[in-house]
């Protein structure tokens, strides 16, 4: 059997962690190719519900992350993301969604090497977990 | 100012004393219009009614267990901007909690609108309340029959049984509005006293000649303690049985099986804040194409589809503020408990961040905010 390969989320933020990401390429280093990057201008625009549906439609993990604290390019949008994810993981892991599957991390725009560092160990982590609905017919 | 005053009550008929409390409260204390539950002049049912002809209190019925609507929402309709006079509101507890939640939304103002809230022993649901109503020659008889018994430790007889909603409610206490009323501990006995609550209420009820309250009612603690007990009983029993239900995403689906996205739950809710959701967009109008993609990967799809995401996404953005009225599982058409399941993952999200819904009009909503250093476990892998 071929071993598990998740399917993960990244909302990642325009001027942080996506310029990490960018930096991780353009200095040519690898990071797993479950990871799919989606770019928002701030992680204070990712509303719950896109967290939601990624893990309806099969995505085994959900990462969201912007700048470190004091960095938002638009003052506090960080910290609105923080909040809503302490709210997600109050609701999701009530309904079977691991409280693992979920994480919120702070890159900033000139951390390559912990980008690719920490796609890394997230993507073990959540191999490990197993997948998120193994019969994806459930989801409706 | 007046603290408190006794509601003199003859015959034990507490319907029309309390028509008379309304009537001088209008007369007295300037109100140009009341929205307090009604009898429809057409048929025998009650509706929330603005009121501005004193003479059509003989109407007004707010010891009816009937809770067709959530009014909070048609007060938002009214104090959004100044009405030109001065409002007055009958409200339940809840409904009190669901206003506080809207006018910290900036959806209604407090300001222009005197608050009368009254102890509440529970209302019925939509349905429960018709053949209840039918059962008596008039709505008023069916009232009586209700208040007679509602807060008396003796067993109800054969009224129906409030919903589940109200039977997990564990502050069903009148405090949150400008004027209180209070009837748990009645015993009949010595009449109802309204109690001011803010400086509102004390000058609304300074205006009027109503005696001093008779006697310190000294049941109320004690019948307060002992209901809460009770539901707080059936709460947690209850929050168990959803958790059991619910503990997968197929769980989950399997407890909202029946539902049609009709989204009734959602308009009835008086804390679903947007004025337009998200669920009624053309961003869930998807492409023909997609459906059917979805449906070759999935081998199937229940169509109408999102259910799920509807209600996961509905908990997301309003549980922080879910009053636990019950009007979602009233409105919902296929019988589904949702406001077992949303005032359970209310509890949590709600205890999560220190707040309670509508209880304290400073307490800021949790999503409304942040701390520059708070909840450090959340970052990081
Ligand atoms: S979710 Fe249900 S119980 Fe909660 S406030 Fe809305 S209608 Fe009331
Ligand atoms: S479900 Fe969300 S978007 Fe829809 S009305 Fe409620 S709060 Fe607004
Ligand atoms: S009212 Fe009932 S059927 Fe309609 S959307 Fe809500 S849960 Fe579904």
């Amino acid at each position: 059997m071929e071993p598990f390969e998740p399917a993960i989320i990244a909302f990642v933020c325009n001027w942080c962690t996506y310029t990490a990401a960018d930096l991780a390429g353009t200095s040519r280093l690898a990071y797993p190719k479950n990871i799919r990057l989606i770019r928002v201008m701030c992680t204070g625009m990712v509303d719950p519900q896109y967290v939601i549906k990624a893990f309806l439609e099969g995505a085994d993990g959900v990462l969201i992350s912007g700048c470190h604290p004091g960095d938002c390019h638009y003052i506090n949008g960080n910290y609105k993301a923080r909040r809503r994810v302490k709210l997600l993981k109050e609701i999701l892991p009530r309904f079977g969604i691991d409280d693992r599957r979920l994480r919120l991390t702070w890159i900033g725009a000139s951390d390559g090497i912990e980008f690719s560092h920490i796609m890394g160990e997230l993507v073990e982590q959540t191999r490990e977990l197993g997948p998120m609905l193994p019969d994806l017919k459930m989801v409706i | 100012m007046t603290q408190a005053v006794s509601i003199p009550i003859q015959d034990h008929d507490l319907l029309t004393g309390m028509r008379s409390f309304l009537t001088a409260i209008m007369e007295k204390s300037g109100i140009d219009a009341i929205l307090v539950p009604a009898r429809l002049s057409v048929k025998n049912r009650i509706m929330p009614m603005l009121i501005s002809d004193p003479a059509c209190l003989t109407e007004a019925d707010p010891l009816s267990p009937a809770f067709p609507v959530n009014a909070a929402q048609q007060l938002t309709r009214l104090t959004r901007q100044p009405a030109g006079g001065r409002l007055a509101a009958v409200l339940r507890p809840c409904e009190v909690r669901a206003f506080n939640e809207l006018v910290k939304l900036n959806q209604g103002r407090r300001e222009d609108v005197l608050i009368i809230s009254l102890d509440c022993p529970g209302a019925l649901s939509n349905s429960d309340f018709r053949t209840f109503a039918d059962g008596y020659d008039s709505l008023d008889a069916a009232s009586r029959a209700f208040a007679a018994t509602a807060f008396s430790s003796a067993p109800a007889g054969d009224l129906p049984e409030v919903t589940s909603a109200c039977r997990a409610c564990d502050h069903p206490v009148c405090d949150g509005g400008d004027i209180g009323i209070e009837r748990f501990g009645d015993d009949q006995a010595t009449d109802p006293v309204a109690r001011a609550h803010t400086e509102s209420g004390q000058a609304a009820l300074t205006g009027l000649d109503f005696p001093p309250p008779q006697a310190p009612a000294e049941g109320r603690k004690a019948a307060i303690q002992s209901i809460l007990a009770v539901r707080r009983r059936y709460r947690d029993g209850m929050f168990a049985e959803v958790a059991e239900a619910t503990n997968t995403i197929p769980a989950l689906s399997t407890y909202l099986a029946d539902c049609v996205n009709c989204y009734n739950c959602r308009g009835a809710c008086p804390v679903c804040y947007c004025t337009t959701c998200v669920f009624s967009t053309d961003t869930f109008r998807h492409e023909p194409f997609q459906y059917v993609q979805w449906a070759r990967r999935k081998g199937e799809i229940k169509m109408p589809t999102d259910t799920l995401f509807f209600h996961l996404t509905r908990m997301a953005h309003m549980s922080c503020a879910c009053v636990g009225c019950g009007q979602c599982t009233n409105a919902c058409p296929n019988d589904i408990p949702l406001s077992d399941l949303f005032t359970y993952v209310a509890r949590h999200t709600q205890g999560a961040f220190d707040y309670r819904a509508g209880l304290d009009i400073n307490a800021r909503p949790p999503m409304n905010g942040f701390e520059e250093e708070e909840y450090p476990e959340i970052v990081g892998l």
